[in-house]
């Protein structure tokens, strides 16, 4: 079963063209990295992956599950860390948590065992009394990514995670996220970025609209560095 | 059906803990209609006559006759806050939560009126308590008759701000919409005065309040104190709060033309 699989989806804002016959797949527990240069169009799928935005042309499947057709039971299967900080400023940590595990449908006694289990995961189990206004950025990324772990997600997609954060927070959080798809978590990270890249990961190269690239990035890079087959590719 | 009820509750008491958060906002919607009410009122009290008309069946003081519509004041303001708070939602992230969760769509933006409609009706109360308080008293089992009242009201505004917040593109765009939104539904409307004096002055104008949702829903809320059914308003209300919630549904849904302004 594959992890994420997108076949030939396009995607236009009136007369500008966002996605243009956009096919890939990512095999499950694979760690995928989307790179591309600013508007070439991550955003876009990732609307169009987590549903915000429905494609007149294309089709996709979340862990097998068709988005088009089925459309709770996909999202069900997805967690979602956004570019844009989606956390609740006023409200902690763990209300944060609690709020999201709700909109699953998650109650009760698990409910808690879920969020101390995403924290410690995560290693800001010290946090959680904590309103979120109050965290430094690194802090804030973590709490999206256990958040987005609440609800062991089969596939987990993060836009430009690293965005604003210290080179520290920027290679804590990058670690980490590798170390997620150990566990059979399909993990989508976009990024424009080459040095969040490792060898071994799955890299899909999103320019102007298309996939340029869809190889492991060792074979990619090949002897060059993987910046400078990336810049390459998309000069 | 747990999970339902699960994301209803957590919605609603996020509503809650951002109102609690907002304290301002709470004095604020009850300082708008207690202005009306002991300065507007007292002054306009001389130039206004009022005749007896359903449901009262005595001369009523002007004060008394804009208690309900001061009522709908403040489920219009705070219908207009949660759409509000809806763009500032959509505009920080937040919405995507929301809108990418597995749970239905409809029903958590229903969740969220109903949550908002709560936030409303409790403010109303605490409005007509100090009315009572400062002397304007309604019948004892109108305080009850009126909650459903309140709640159909309440529901009808929400979805309004529901409706507007799918189609307003930013929340600089949001006090234009109330300039075009709030003012004229509250002015033409029977919550100042009766259609009949509006009547008076201008049929078109008499035409435009009757047909004015708001009118419906401040007549339903007169009644509904005065222990009354009116069920002309509570028609029209409830179409109007169908049409509205229809269209915000298509405004939200990925489908809908409003989509694309929530990226």
């Amino acid at each position: 079963m594959t992890g994420i699989r997108v076949a030939d989806l396009s995607y236009s804002y009136g007369a500008k063209t966002a996605l243009d016959n956009v096919s890939f797949e990512v095999a499950q527990g694979a760690f995928c990295a989307l790179l591309g240069p600013n508007g070439a169009g991550k955003s876009t799928l990732f609307n169009v992956l987590t549903r915000l935005f429905v494609p007149p042309e294309g089709r996709i499947e979340i862990a097998g599950i068709n988005l088009n057709t089925q459309p709770r039971a996909a999202l069900a299967k997805l967690g979602i860390v956004f570019q844009q900080s989606t956390l609740d400023l006023d409200l902690t940590v763990r209300q944060n948590l609690s709020y999201f595990a709700a909109l699953q449908g998650i109650a009760g006694r698990e409910r808690a065992n879920r969020i101390d289990a995403v924290l410690d995961r995560l290693q800001i189990t010290d946090r959680a009394r904590e309103k979120a206004r109050t965290l430094n950025g690194g802090h804030r990324r973590r709490a999206e990514i256990a958040r987005a772990l609440l609800h062991s997600p089969a596939v987990l997609l993060l836009d430009e995670p690293t965005v604003g954060l210290d080179a520290a927070a920027r290679a804590s959080i990058t670690d980490h996220v590798h170390s997620l798809s150990d566990d059979g978590t399909t993990i989508l990270w976009a990024t424009h970025l080459a040095d969040e890249v490792r060898p071994d990961d799955r890299l899909v190269i999103l320019h102007q609209a298309r996939v340029l690239a869809d190889a492991d990035a060792r074979d990619f890079q090949g002897d060059a560095s993987l910046q400078d087959a990336f810049l390459a590719l998309t000069a | 059906m747990t999970g339902y009820l699960t994301s209803l509750i957590a919605i609603i008491t996020r509503e809650a803990l951002r109102f609690v958060h907002q304290r301002e906002r709470f004095v604020a919607a009850l300082v708008r209609p207690l202005v009306w009410l002991l300065v507007f009122a007292a002054g306009f009290r001389a130039a206004l006559g009022l005749s007896i008309i359903p449901p009262y069946q005595t001369y009523i003081t002007y004060e008394t006759y804009i208690v309900p519509g001061l009522c709908g004041m403040i489920l219009l303001f705070n219908g207009m806050q949660s759409s509000l708070s809806l763009i500032y939602d959509r505009e920080m992230g937040s919405m995507k939560l929301l809108l990418t969760s597995p749970m239905p769509r409809w029903w958590l933006l229903m969740s969220k009126l109903l949550g908002a409609t709560a936030i409303s009706i409790l403010q109303v109360y605490a409005f007509l308590l100090i009315a009572g308080l400062y002397g304007i008293k309604m019948p004892a089992a109108g305080y009850i008759t009126v909650l459903p009242a309140l709640i159909v009201a309440g529901l009808m505004l929400g979805s309004l701000g529901l409706l507007l917040s799918s189609f307003i593109k930013q929340l600089e765009n949001f006090a234009g919409a109330m300039n075009f939104v709030i003012f004229p539904m509250f002015f033409l409307s029977s919550a100042l005065y009766p259609l009949w004096k509006m009547a008076e002055s201008s049929e078109l104008l008499h035409d435009i309040c009757a047909v004015n949702p708001f009118t419906h829903a401040v007549e339903l809320i007169r009644f509904a104190l005065h222990t009354q059914f009116n069920g002309a308003a509570l028609g029209w209300t409830l179409l109007a709060a169908a049409v509205f919630t229809a269209a915000a549904l298509w405004g939200y849904s990925p489908e809908g033309s409003g989509i694309r302004r929530r990226s």
